[in-house]
């Protein structure tokens, strides 16, 4: 991926969900509204977020590295969430 | 000399104003202080009021957390200066790591705007020391993410410690492990506490006037402290 200027552009997914043993009030109420909706046999919703992270540069050790802390430290909450951090390879889709 | 308190706004900052008026009313000197600003002006103390800082984007408290004021103030309360964190202050003491666990949705999903009967369960900590064993008392409530929650280690830790400093009574208003409405760090001048005492600190606005107990408590640590 490259910018408007050319500069080469790391896209990175950090996906943010709750620790399974914590209650997900939100997911609980989405599941709700599915079965409202006539969808029936919806077992569990578990409600996330997605960060979608544009970089300039190519993303050498030290950098990922760094967002990896951060995704530790900012982005989630380690005490009720899990994080997942990828690079999206050139061209793959969110 | 009266104590200083300083009292941290940040944007999206609430209960500042009422805060400050609560020291005042204790006794002691509100000294206002800036979420841009690492310099705590010389106060003994601090309370990171309620509201919603950073517009509780990302998780609340969790950008409030890396404000250039919260390096000294974790810095001080690592040495011992008295903090009180009232529901947002309360969420951004949890993401400071200064108290363990966190607060998360309500488990019912709403918003809750209560008075809120609590037991003080800690009668030694900095906040809670001039108020009588086992006390009850009354005090507004009002917080979308409330709900205390820590892994089970945590939680047996802290009521081993002593270090629930007070309880929900009557209801759980949201979900809360174990009724949990306040704890305090292992010295026991941090302490979060999500229901509000500054709102009751005056007859003609508030549900009681037991909320002042925190206040008065904290003057009392200093002035011991300063005595010691």
């Amino acid at each position: 991926m490259f910018s408007r200027d050319g500069v080469p552009v790391a896209r990175v997914i950090v996906d943010v969900m709750l620790k399974p043993e914590i209650l997900d009030p939100q997911g609980r109420a989405v599941q709700g509204a599915l079965g409202r909706l006539g969808l029936d046999g919806v077992q569990d919703v578990r409600q996330g977020k997605q960060f979608v992270i544009d970089i300039d540069g190519d993303l050498d050790a030290d950098r990922r590295a760094m967002l990896e802390r951060l995704a530790g430290e900012l982005l989630s909450n380690p005490v009720i969430e899990d994080y997942r951090m990828r690079v999206l390879a050139d061209g793959e889709s969110l | 000399m009266t104590a200083r308190i300083g009292i941290v706004t940040f944007p999206g900052s609430l209960d500042d104003a009422d805060a400050a008026r609560a020291v005042r009313i204790a006794g002691g000197e509100p000294i206002a202080l800036w979420h841009g600003d690492d310099d705590l002006r010389g106060v003994d103390a601090v309370v990171l009021p309620g509201g919603f800082s950073y517009g509780d984007y990302l998780r609340c408290g969790a950008i409030a957390r890396f404000a250039p004021v919260m390096t000294s103030v974790v810095e001080r309360a690592h040495s011992g200066m008295p903090v009180l964190g009232i529901c947002n202050g309360f969420q951004i003491l949890c993401e400071s790591h200064l108290l363990p666990g966190a607060l998360t949705r309500n488990d019912h999903l709403h918003f809750i705007c209560r008075d809120q009967r609590l037991r003080i369960e800690n009668n030694s900590s900095d906040w809670t020391r001039n108020f009588d064993a086992h006390s009850e008392i009354v005090i507004p409530l009002k917080n979308g993410e409330g709900g205390y929650v820590a892994d089970e280690a945590t939680l047996d830790q802290l009521e081993g410690d002593g270090r629930v400093i007070a309880r929900y009574l009557d209801v759980n208003p949201n979900g809360s492990r174990r009724e949990i409405a306040g704890i305090c760090n292992e010295r026991g001048n941090v302490v979060g506490l999500m229901p509000h005492p500054e709102h009751a600190v005056e007859e003609l606005t508030g549900p009681s006037t037991d909320g002042l107990g925190f206040f008065t408590s904290v003057l009392s640590s200093l002035l011991e402290g300063a005595a010691r």
